[in-house]
């Protein structure tokens, strides 16, 4: 017999029965709904996905202006292409004429296939766009100063396994477009040749041939090939990308989130007044962090009144900038069908053969000299980035845009002399040729050495060290360098892109291409 | 309560280093050097030892009539076989820059990709290319040869017709 405080067994089980969809929900998002400052905070620290936050974010680091956004967007691309990339997986075959055919049915037979082909493709650009235009906010704003140096690095191998996930993927349609461009960028893995050919060495060493050995499976691109790239492009480097992704935000969070200037608190003036107040109630715990934590950390001396609970205030922030990332792919993929040629055919190039867009500097670089253009150069620009924040240990300017001696001025004259000195070196190349035009028995190792890549690369470092001089200022002389690499980078790949034509010949317009 | 001295070791007399801080190292590098090995061996996988690519030696049939100094291309093959007064001779197709192939024109070939220029013997006249179009070993007679792509030869090498 039941008593009479409980009611019956049946009635308690129907009573359960409805309440479980509140109790479903009250069991997901424990803590409550987000409603007061304690449970903004649950929300965040309670959820697996969200607690890569910090509980509450300054508000500087919600200005526009301080990121536009880019991170986020490069994050927000990467999750597109592998949503999309999975869906292409379901048709995809990786084995040549028939990866070919697999691409064309996508394309006019599969349902949304010909959508989620453009989507995947524009992400993948988008991406691209993102993580540079990420990078070079960072440098601006000289936020890679310590204690983020370390994630500047990561963020460096980020920016590599991205160009290393578009470049893989290149292949994969296995047209003419593609066959060429992966024979080109193999052929760059084995351009040390150039040297060790040239010093009579290859026979002993061969890293050249072993790179490319390696990268193909193979002394051509076949079948091996684009196993292996397929293999990179959808297991390898998305995994790599995902546990350096997963490095780098913990690490934005512990060097004390975003980078700000010392007096950000002074600048952004009282927080306004319908700020709901920090610790009107008491935490439920108390962590003794203090005993675990040493050195200087970012919130020493510092009140919480700058800060605002991350939900929602951040995490808002970041959906919008996710669903404005997520248009801007969406639009450019009813706008432009990504491009499908010819079946790969391995007797007859391309002319011009062009790499993906983001390379076509490089191409305009390899141009000149396979060595120094696709890997002596490239190596220079990644050793020097990597140690610009061990070099730079300077305080002026850091948060700020275009902080530090010289400041946005330096910028400026930068832009004009990156600009000038590339398009000086490229006309007159262009223009009069190069060494061996001049003298027809020159040693190779001479142009390797010397070439329009390597003046420019000397160029560019002799004027960031006259500015290291002048300002008396690392930083002014990495201001410098960067922007001089940028603008060189922009030129060769708009050279590369719109003025090259048939054989590699400069033109001024595609319209002027001969016809054959 | 007195203190009883331990045995004359410690402060002292220190070790140089304590047996379990050795063990303890040596087991450290004994795992990081075998980790090592493993990788080494792992990357002995993807490092082919047999090349998927077709054989390097093909036999050709020069067609009677093709005229002097004009280039026969066999099918699917990146290499030329030319035949003039002096002999039969084959040269490879596949630039020495990026690995494109140069197509003949006029005389010399052009590289589609960056622009190089080579003459009709294969050196470089013009652009990237840091060597000369390799010559391929020919050996045969009468109309029908066999090129070897894996044996170069000294350019001007000819078989007699």
């Amino acid at each position: 017999m039941s008593s009479a405080a409980s009611p019956p067994a049946l009635r308690r089980f129907l009573d359960n029965l409805k309440a479980v969809p509140r109790q479903f929900r009250a069991s997901t998002i424990r803590g409550g709904m987000p409603q007061t400052d304690r449970t903004r905070s649950t929300f965040v620290f309670g959820n697996v996905f969200l607690h890569l936050h910090a509980v509450r974010t300054h508000r500087w680091s919600l200005r526009w202006s301080t990121t536009w956004g880019l991170g986020i967007t490069a994050m927000a691309a990467f999750l597109i292409t592998l949503v999309t990339g999975v869906l292409l997986m379901f048709y995809y075959k990786p084995y040549p004429e028939v990866a070919y055919l697999s691409i064309k049915d996508i394309h006019f037979v599969v349902p949304t296939g010909r959508f989620m082909r453009n989507i995947h493709r524009w992400a993948a650009n988008v991406m691209v766009v993102a993580v540079i235009l990420h990078m070079a906010r960072v440098f601006y704003t000289a936020a890679y100063r310590a204690p983020r140096e370390f994630n500047w690095l990561v963020g460096m191998a980020l920016l590599v396994t991205t160009l290393g996930l578009s470049f893989t993927g290149y292949l994969l349609p296995w047209d003419q477009l593609a066959f060429w461009a992966i024979t080109i960028g193999a052929n760059i893995a084995q351009s040390p040749r150039e040297v060790t050919d040239a010093l009579g060495i290859t026979e002993y060493f061969d890293p050249g041939g072993l790179q490319k050995l390696i990268l193909l499976g193979s002394d051509q691109v076949g079948e091996e090939a684009l196993i292996r790239f397929y293999l990179l492009h959808v297991m390898i480097l998305p995994l790599v990308l995902a546990a350096l992704v997963a490095v780098h935000f913990w690490r934005i969070r512990k060097d004390g989130g975003l980078a700000k200037p010392a007096d950000a608190d002074r600048r952004l003036g009282p927080p306004p007044p319908d700020t709901y107040p920090v610790f009107t109630e008491a935490p439920s715990r108390t962590y003794h962090l203090a005993a675990i934590v040493r050195g200087k950390t970012p919130a020493v001396g510092v009140g919480p009144e700058q800060t605002v609970p991350s939900m929602p205030h951040l995490l808002y922030a970041e959906a919008g900038v996710f669903m404005l990332a997520t248009f801007l792919c969406l639009a450019l993929s009813l706008v432009s069908d990504a491009p499908l040629k010819e079946l790969a055919n391995p007797g007859v190039p391309e002319n011009p053969a062009k790499a993906p867009w983001y390379f076509l500097g490089l191409q305009e670089l390899v141009s000149f000299s396979a060595f120094m253009g696709g890997i002596g150069i490239p190596t220079i620009v990644l050793v020097g980035l990597g140690l610009i924040p061990y070099l730079d240990r300077e305080q002026e300017g850091t948060g700020e845009w275009f902080g530090g001696p010289g400041g946005l001025p330096l910028v400026l004259t930068s832009v004009i002399v990156g600009f000038g000195a590339a398009g000086g070196v490229e006309a007159i190349a262009i223009r009069f040729g190069w060494l061996r035009e001049w003298f027809p028995n020159i040693p190779q190792l001479v142009i390797t050495a010397i070439n329009p890549g390597t003046v420019l690369t000397l160029i560019y470092g002799a004027y960031s060290t006259w500015l290291v001089k002048r300002y008396n200022s690392t930083r002014a002389g990495a201001l410098g360098l960067f922007t001089c690499f940028l603008c060189g980078f922009v030129l060769l790949t708009v050279i590369g892109t719109y003025f090259r034509g048939p054989n590699w010949n400069f033109y001024w317009s595609p319209a002027d291409w001969p016809h054959h | 309560m007195t203190v009883t001295p331990g045995p004359a070791r410690s402060r002292l007399d220190p070790e140089p280093m304590p047996r379990r801080d050795f063990l303890g190292l040596a087991s450290v590098w004994a795992a990081a050097a075998a980790s090592l090995l493993s990788l080494v061996g792992m990357l002995r996988l993807p490092k082919a030892a047999v090349l998927a690519s077709p054989s390097k030696k093909f036999r050709v049939s020069l067609p009677e009539s093709l005229p002097e100094g004009a280039p026969y291309i066999p099918p699917g093959r990146t290499v030329a076989l030319f035949r003039d007064s002096k002999g039969v001779y084959a040269l490879s197709l596949v630039c020495t820059h990026l690995g494109c192939i140069v197509k003949s024109a006029g005389d010399g070939f052009d590289c589609p990709c960056h622009g190089s220029r080579f003459a009709a013997d294969g050196s470089v006249l013009k652009g990237p290319a840091p060597r000369a179009l390799p010559w391929f070993k020919v050996t045969g007679m009468a109309g029908n040869y066999v090129v070897d792509e894996d044996a170069v030869v000294p350019q001007g090498t000819k078989v007699a017709v």
